[in-house]
């Protein structure tokens, strides 16, 4: 039950053994009889700053289970969605999990929304030795040390986020100024970016880590000014981004500076407006206007509005439906729940389901997947009120975008 | 690191402090005169955001927003004060406390149910955005009227309380309700004026802070964790302590922000700490309240 489990650090060590101590005590897994629903657990911060981002990864994945279910379900069983609030702590998201893994009895995870907190989620999966689709951006997650075989990673990560962001934005001699958020999120997008802007010929001016959650960034913006960055590049997520934007435009920032974020959210930027966004570039996993090009994008935004309102789905929110997605159809290859049958079908899936070709690398479980780099609309632009972005460039799907099995220290 | 730096930070750390002056200020003077320890502030702060966007919205000038939101707050105030808080008084502090703290998560949700929890754009006011030159940098003209704004608030404040007949039984009132009872003056009636007035002051803060924030409805909860610190560290109950420790809570960030800017938002705690165990009244608190 505890198999790839190795002792990290000491509250992995705590979150590990806990989950392990209950592992013992439980009675072992009684076989499932075949009509059996098929329950899928999805902790996602509901309640918090990232919120709204949650709302429609919950949407989308409700979204994704309806489609299959009214086609039939997973080899003529329905699937349900056990939806939990992690109120984004890793503590809470851990409880959660362990919760639907024991007391719900869950075929399988998806969900979390901050690289800290799906990272818990991770070592209780791990310990129990239950799937989990993970679908909020990490790095560690796929390594070595933290790799679980029970795990896949959806998501873009931030290696193949900042690498692509970074190719259509840094030039030789950029000079960058970082504002990161002091956590996970925020080290991993810094790291991506520096790598990235090595590679470029740009350098960095300096870099200033913020508390995560602050409401107010006036007194950084003095000092971002004062290292005279030709890029400002702000890694930091939900509204976080909202605030922070917005006051260094307030600060006349976006003057001197280009803005560039790791990833622009669709529901920060409706938060605060186009006047504050104007021009600012940044990464996506998903935009409605891709539906322009990609078939199973307008089928996925159609779907979407028929059951909303007519409203787009969103970034974050299309995570929610491709992680749910190629579960099911992994599920559904392997014609039930079984662990090793369905993880032996996601590792050979191709699907697409909303953004074109994806598929899961055999050696890391990473989602190889397209990267969009987008650039956020003047008002005048908008030809709807969901018209946010244009399409910068789309790194296509290739597994030569992510760091090789080799790098994050995978047998050859 | 230049001097220009670090008098740039100094005055960032004055316009943040500002807004912090405008919510803990009510919350010590309905502390100081009515000895209620009012959890829904930060939710009244967040009200008074959306209803300063909300009249802002309709009448499409930020000016009628700012006046008529802190107005219609500060009567709503009025009204929680008659209708909730009257009954209990006399009985333990623990019970307006905790009426006021479950207050405070009846009008988040209401707010979440009215307007969404995504959180609305706010612009700032045309006549209002850009940046001045103040010689030694840059600085949003708004941050800059937001300063004014609070400085002629407490002027006027000032004046009401020194001043007027009013400000003199409200004084009084703070030191010694029975007496002023006796000498024939209706205590309820300051109380619920007064009360009244906290709530408007942080809706002014609403207001005021909505076009440099995202407005949502948790936005009131991390700036009364913030106003409690101010609160403690001037002393609670006292009005010069709130807006010297305002001050001082805004530039410690700021400060600490330029050398350590990971610790911005621990500093304020330490702060407290510090001063608590020195003074545990706070700075200008009186040595103990019944």
């Amino acid at each position: 039950m505890t198999q790839g489990f190795s002792p990290t650090s000491t509250r992995r060590g705590t979150l590990a053994g806990i989950a392990a101590g209950a592992a013992t005590l439980a009675m072992p897994r009684i076989a499932r009889a075949q009509s059996e629903i098929i329950r899928i657990g999805f902790p996602t911060p509901l309640t918090g700053p990232f919120a709204a981002e949650a709302k429609d990864q919950v949407k989308s994945a409700e979204l994704a289970v309806k489609q299959i279910n009214d086609k039939g379900g997973v080899a003529g069983r329905k699937v349900e969605l056990l939806v939990r609030d992690d109120k984004l702590n890793a503590g809470e998201a851990a409880t959660r999990t362990l919760e639907l893994i024991e007391k719900d009895k869950v075929h399988a995870i998806v969900g979390a929304l901050s690289s800290a907190v799906q990272l818990a989620v991770n070592e209780v999966t791990r310990a129990r030795g239950v799937i989990y689709v993970s679908i909020s951006q990490s790095d560690t997650i796929n390594e070595v040390k933290d790799f679980s075989r029970f795990t896949f990673h959806e998501a873009l990560n931030p290696h193949m986020t900042t690498a692509a962001v970074a190719k259509h934005t840094f030039k030789k001699g950029s000079k960058i100024a970082y504002l990161v958020a002091d956590y996970a999120y925020g080290h991993e997008m810094l790291r991506g970016f520096k790598r990235a802007q090595e590679a470029l010929g740009a350098t960095s001016v300096g870099e200033i880590l913020h508390p995560f959650g602050a409401a107010d960034y006036s007194t950084f913006m003095p000092r971002l000014r004062s290292m005279r960055p030709d890029i400002l590049c702000i890694c930091n997520f939900g509204r976080d981004q909202a605030n922070a934007i917005k006051q260094a435009v307030d600060f006349g920032m976006n003057r001197q500076a280009r803005i560039v974020v790791p990833v622009l959210l669709h529901n920060q930027r409706l938060a605060i407006g186009p006047e504050a966004f104007d021009g600012v570039v940044g990464g996506a996993n998903y935009y409605w206007g891709l539906e322009d090009t990609i078939p199973s994008a307008k089928a996925f935004n159609d779907a979407f509005k028929a059951a909303h309102d007519g409203a787009y789905p969103t970034d974050y929110g299309a995570y929610g439906y491709t992680g749910v997605y190629s579960l099911l159809l992994a599920m559904q290859k392997a014609g039930g729940t079984e662990t090793d049958k369905v993880i032996a079908a996601l590792e050979e899936l191709k699907y697409d389901v909303a953004k074109g070709p994806q598929h899961y690398r055999k050696c890391d479980h990473q989602s190889v997947q397209s990267v969009l780099v987008l650039e956020s609309k003047k008002k005048g632009e908008m030809k709807n009120p969901a018209d946010l972005f244009k399409v910068l460039a789309t790194e296509p799907a290739s597994e030569d975008i992510l760091r090789t099995c080799k790098e994050l220290g995978f047998p050859a | 690191m230049d001097a220009e730096l670090i008098a740039m930070q100094l005055f960032s750390g004055i316009a943040l402090g500002a807004i912090l002056i405008m919510v803990a200020l009510g919350l010590s003077i309905i502390f100081g005169m009515l000895g209620v320890v009012n959890f829904a502030h930060g939710a009244l702060f967040m009200v008074g955001a959306y209803a300063g966007l909300w009249v802002a919205s309709r009448t499409g000038s930020f000016w009628w927003g700012l006046l008529v939101a802190p107005i219609a707050i500060g009567l709503f105030g009025i009204l929680i004060e008659r209708v909730l808080i009257r009954p209990l008084y006399g009985r333990s502090v623990d019970d307006p406390l905790l009426l006021t703290f479950g207050l405070g998560y009846v009008l988040v949700e209401a707010v979440r149910i009215v307007f969404g929890s995504d959180g609305i754009p706010f612009q700032t006011p045309p006549e209002l955005s850009g940046v001045a030159d103040l010689g030694i940098g840059f600085f949003p003209v708004y941050r800059l009227f937001v300063v004014g704004v609070v400085a002629i608030v407490l002027v006027l404040l000032w004046l009401g309380l020194e001043k007027t007949k009013f400000g003199l039984i409200v004084r009084a009132g703070a030191k010694d309700p029975q007496i002023m009872r006796v000498l024939g003056v209706d205590i309820a009636k300051v109380w619920l004026l007064v009360f009244g007035l906290g709530v408007g002051l942080t809706a002014l803060g609403g207001v005021l802070a909505a076009p440099m924030r995202n407005v949502n409805p948790e936005m009131g909860a991390l700036v009364l964790a913030e106003a409690f610190v101010v609160t403690v560290i001037g002393g609670m109950g006292s009005l010069l302590g709130a807006v010297v420790a305002g001050l001082l809570v805004g530039v410690a960030i700021s400060m600490t922000a330029l050398v350590a800017p990971e610790m911005a938002t621990i500093v304020m705690f330490a702060l407290m700490a510090a001063v608590l165990l020195v003074r545990p009244q706070g700075l200008f608190g009186k040595k103990s309240r019944a």
